[in-house]
């Protein structure tokens, strides 16, 4: 059974590395600040005891008044999971927050389809464009400005 | 005299016979040699994820069942599941059988379709795929009597199935349980041995294990490289953890380990599907508390299976109304196609729709 880790022991291992790096947790999942996320990552994936070296699952979420990107990682050699979320900033004009590419592969098409379809932008991507709508496409998506 | 050559660059699709479906692969060709690919898709983007912020909990699981439309059931199987982790529902022991039934089933079918198609982008012309098909038709018959439709069932419901199996269909369920090695071990006759299929898939389109992992690949593909990892086993779901069954593992990473790995599943499938009627007890199907109008706490869940084609996972934030806040599927196929890349360059033409073949992708699930 693959055991969710919780927030609070995901959010000691980091802190025992990047201090600064969380910015809260609660049951399931630990934020981590957006400028420390590469950091945190590339030491989430090395070091043995968390060893993530799978990446789940990349979703963001649109809360009205900031974007949410979540990532779901799991340890395929401790069999164990992790939920970290990352806040893009305040408000809703630009949000942005570090490429995880360079440590995770599997982050390739699914940033570009958070870029597309909710227009977080990742910065560091080597190609981010869109993924299912058209290059001029007006907006994205998936954001809560689009009503019914 | 030196011959000038220059690099072309075709487009391979969106209406392409072997491309599965309305996929697009920009290929830049040096001769017969592919020297860089890149998959261009999202002609059948349908908005899935927003359409879940305007339905009820029950009513997307009819949309679940557009994504990958060759194995509708496990699409429904991890809607349900993630709607019961978040809105926490106890399901039904005999929903849940019934439940891992057609999952199983519905991954026989999956495998077989992937087999038939991978074989016909082969070159193998119809035959394979006609025997392919006519045991999947079997398949779609055993659906037909337990919930009336042949492709898109809507089949489950947070907290169990939406009716019981009718008496008929348990006989022609021991008929097909009977009958289906048979059917798999003429396969393995016609195909595994075939020196052409072993010519063409062998060695071709390997990517080292250590990479797939780092890619987020899953599935078949994953196994195929000698990585032990199925949620079935390793995240047990449902009661995965009461039936016994091994795990079929390859490690060439080539087409052929694809197709072999795929070929030891369905025999791995029928095993569970045996072990699930000798378990099954009477009782309801789904409980009676569970409200039509599901209404999750406020929070997020992330459930996962192994689909037929690899993990598919929903993660959906409620805000306590009927419908959910936000709803996003992570598609095997979608992330898959991320090392379509590294399997192709390098390789010729007539490869590269084989080793897109063994991958084996859904559009409808890649675009959603």
């Amino acid at each position: 059974m693959t055991t969710s880790l919780r927030g609070e022991q995901v959010a000691s291992m980091i802190s025992a590395f990047a201090h600064e790096a969380v910015a809260g947790h609660n049951e399931g999942s630990v934020w981590v600040g957006a400028e420390s996320w590469p950091a945190v990552a590339r030491q989430l994936h090395d070091r043995p005891e968390t060893d993530f070296k799978y990446l789940s699952s990349i979703s963001a979420v649109d809360y009205i008044d900031h974007f949410e990107v979540v990532y779901h990682l799991v340890s395929l050699r401790h069999n164990h999971g992790a939920v970290v979320k990352i806040r893009c900033g305040e408000g809703r004009s630009d949000p942005v927050i570090p490429s995880c590419m360079p440590v995770w592969r599997g982050a390739e098409l699914q940033e570009r389809e958070a870029y597309d379809l909710m227009g977080v932008r990742f910065e560091g991507h080597p190609n981010l464009k869109r993924v299912m709508l058209w290059e001029g496409f007006p907006g994205h998506p998936h954001r809560k400005d689009f009503l019914r | 005299m030196t011959l000038r050559t220059e690099p072309v660059t075709i487009n391979i699709g969106p209406h392409h016979p072997s491309t599965h479906g309305v996929f697009r692969l920009r290929v830049t060709f040096d001769g017969e040699v592919i020297v860089d690919a890149e998959p261009v898709f999202g002609y059948l983007h349908r908005g899935t994820e927003k359409l879940a912020e305007e339905r009820t909990y029950v009513q997307f699981v009819t949309l679940t069942d557009r994504m990958d439309y060759v194995a509708s059931m496990t699409n429904n199987q991890g809607w349900v599941l993630a709607v019961e982790k978040l809105a926490g529902i106890t399901p039904s022991p005999r929903g849940v059988w019934l439940r891992m039934i057609s999952a199983e089933l519905q991954r026989i079918a999956s495998h077989l379709v992937a087999i038939g198609f991978f074989l016909q982008d082969l070159g193998a012309f119809a035959t394979p795929l006609m025997y392919t098909m006519r045991e999947r038709e079997r398949i779609l018959d055993l659906f037909e009597i337990l919930c009336g439709a042949r492709i898109t069932y809507s089949y489950m419901r947070p907290g169990g199935v939406f009716q019981d199996a009718p008496q008929e269909f348990w006989p022609r369920l021991d008929t097909f349980l009977k009958e289906m090695p048979h059917y798999v071990d003429e396969y393995e006759r016609l195909i595994s041995g075939n020196e052409i299929v072993l010519v063409r898939t062998k060695g071709i389109g390997k990517v080292p294990a250590d990479t797939l992992i780092n890619a987020s690949a899953s599935g078949p593909i994953l196994r195929a490289a000698g990585v032990d990892w199925d949620l079935r086993k390793k995240d047990p779901y449902e009661f995965y953890d009461r039936v016994k069954f091994d795990l079929p593992l390859a490690k060439e990473s080539d087409n052929f380990a694809r197709y072999i790995v795929r070929i030891q599943e369905m025999r791995e499938s029928l095993k569970i599907v045996t072990h699930c009627k000798e378990q099954i007890e009477p009782g309801p199907v789904r409980p009676k508390e569970v409200p039509f109008l599901v209404r999750p706490p406020r929070g997020d869940a992330y459930a996962h299976i192994e689909a037929p084609k690899g993990e598919l996972g929903y993660y959906v934030v409620s805000d306590g109304s009927i419908a959910p806040y936000r709803c996003h599927v992570r598609a095997p196929s979608f992330i898959n196609l991320t090392l379509l890349r590294d399997m192709l360059v390098g390789w010729k033409v007539a490869d590269m729709i084989v080793t897109f073949g063994s991958i084996d992708i859904n559009m409808g699930e890649v675009d959603r």
